[in-house]
């Protein structure tokens, strides 16, 4: 058996983790609940966003636009947000499992990486990571979304890449955290069209400029106003998972620590009981 | 809906929803011009230019500095989606000048590699501030 010191130390050691986790708990509960009322108020601009989209779409049949049509050479892009801290449980794994298990190629593969963890995962594991925004994962503001998105486009345009997939985890609330990975471009109009309800305003639409200049214009924006939902969204993702993933540390801390001291009273009764039968066997041999 | 003289109109930007009301009249800039927008328009998508919006409703004229987005008319309602939009109170006019002064230092320097459509661009927002912004102090 561990003797008293040995027990007391571990036991020390231990619950000064238990603190640092539990403060780190405290930290990333406040950080979600800001992450989740600026994902909150993001939506309503990216559902309208989504919705203008789908009815643009669904109005003018007859669009033939380079972003509406597969390309068929170059790479597969894939922005992946993953976060620049650890101690977040399987976040960041998770989010890696994403690409590494998605069935593409790994040579098809060109990653735009925001966030530290998921690139440094990506690169050990040898695929091709283009740029890296991690910074912008500290705080993220439209303007990121914005560069990001026209780095990407630009790549598109280019030819460099035939097909954008946006990687993160979608926050559905404080405890179920969903990694997905969504096709950007090119836009498939038949992923729309599922929505569409009994189309009850085919009124035709009217477009100033033409409608391929529009789209032009529109598509790059709705493409931005995703990645800058999937930024803040995947900030609240992160922070939960950090949370979830500090509180059962904490919890399986206190764990540790009621054992160790049901080990350290064993210890000290052992020693007592001991010390007594020394004492009674010497005195009884003095007699 | 009883008034016909009214549609409904929302301006939306990615932090808030900006405005959301039910209105008479609306002025904006487009990349095709200025236009002026009324209940019952025809069906119309266009892009929205850095410019003024005026909101006109019921009781009273607003105005707010709208910068990029594109704008969605149907008969009975209206959608902005702008990038950023900002009402004048908002403004910081001295940050304001001191962006107008930088954008146009760019645009003389004959820098080859300068991106002029953005620095023009910036060059407009810094303009549309200052003019919005100089308006709400009288």
């Amino acid at each position: 058996m561990a003797s008293m010191r040995d027990i007391k130390r571990r036991k020390e050691s231990i619950s000064s983790t238990g603190q640092i986790t539990k403060a780190m708990k405290l930290v990333s509960t406040v950080k979600l609940q800001r992450a989740r009322g600026r994902a909150e108020e993001t939506k309503p601009y990216f559902d309208y966003m989504y919705r203008a989209v789908t009815s643009m779409l669904a109005k003018s049949e007859k669009i033939t636009h380079p972003y509406l049509t597969p390309g068929d050479s170059g790479k597969i892009g894939i922005i992946l947000i993953s976060s620049n801290r650890g101690l977040a449980g399987g976040y960041n794994s998770n989010i890696v499992k994403l690409v590494t298990q998605s069935g593409i190629p790994k040579e098809d593969i060109v990653i735009y990486a925001v966030g530290r963890k998921g690139k440094d995962s990506l690169v050990r594991q040898g695929y091709e990571v283009a740029e890296d925004y991690s910074e912008v994962m500290n705080e993220p503001m439209y303007q990121d979304a914005v560069t990001i998105g026209k780095r990407v486009l630009d790549d598109y345009a280019r030819g460099g890449i035939r097909e954008i997939y946006l990687g993160y985890t979608v926050f559905k609330n404080t405890v179920t955290h969903i990694p997905t990975l969504t096709k950007l471009l090119p836009v498939a109009r038949e992923d729309f069209q599922v929505e569409e309800e009994a189309s009850d305003s085919l009124t035709l639409m009217n477009y100033e400029p033409e409608a391929e200049e529009a789209l032009d214009v529109i598509i790059p924006k709705y493409i931005n106003s995703l990645i800058y939902g999937a930024l803040v969204e995947a900030l609240a993702s992160e922070n939960g998972a950090r949370m979830q993933a500090m509180d059962s540390a904490t919890s399986n801390a206190e764990d540790m620590i009621s054992d160790l001291e049901l080990k350290f009273n064993r210890a000290r009764q052992g020693s007592i009981t001991q010390e007594l039968t020394e004492i009674v066997a010497g005195a009884s041999a003095i007699e | 809906m009883a008034d016909s003289n009214v549609f409904h109109l929302q301006v939306i930007s990615p932090d808030r929803i900006f405005y959301e009301g039910d209105v008479t009249f609306l002025e904006l800039n487009t990349t095709e011009g200025e236009i002026g927008i009324l209940a019952g328009h025809i069906p119309l998508t266009s892009i929205v230019a850095p410019g003024i919006l005026r909101i006109t409703s019921q009781d009273e004229v607003k105005e707010a500095a709208l910068h990029e987005g594109f704008i969605e008319i149907l008969p009975d309602k209206v959608l902005i989606l702008a990038e950023s939009c900002e009402w004048p109170e908002e403004i910081d006019l001295n940050r304001a000048k001191e962006a107008q002064i930088r954008a146009e230092r760019r645009l003389k320097s004959n820098d080859s590699n300068l991106n002029m459509a953005r620095a023009e661009l910036a060059l407009h927002k810094a303009l549309l501030r200052i003019e919005i912004g100089e308006h709400a102090d009288k």
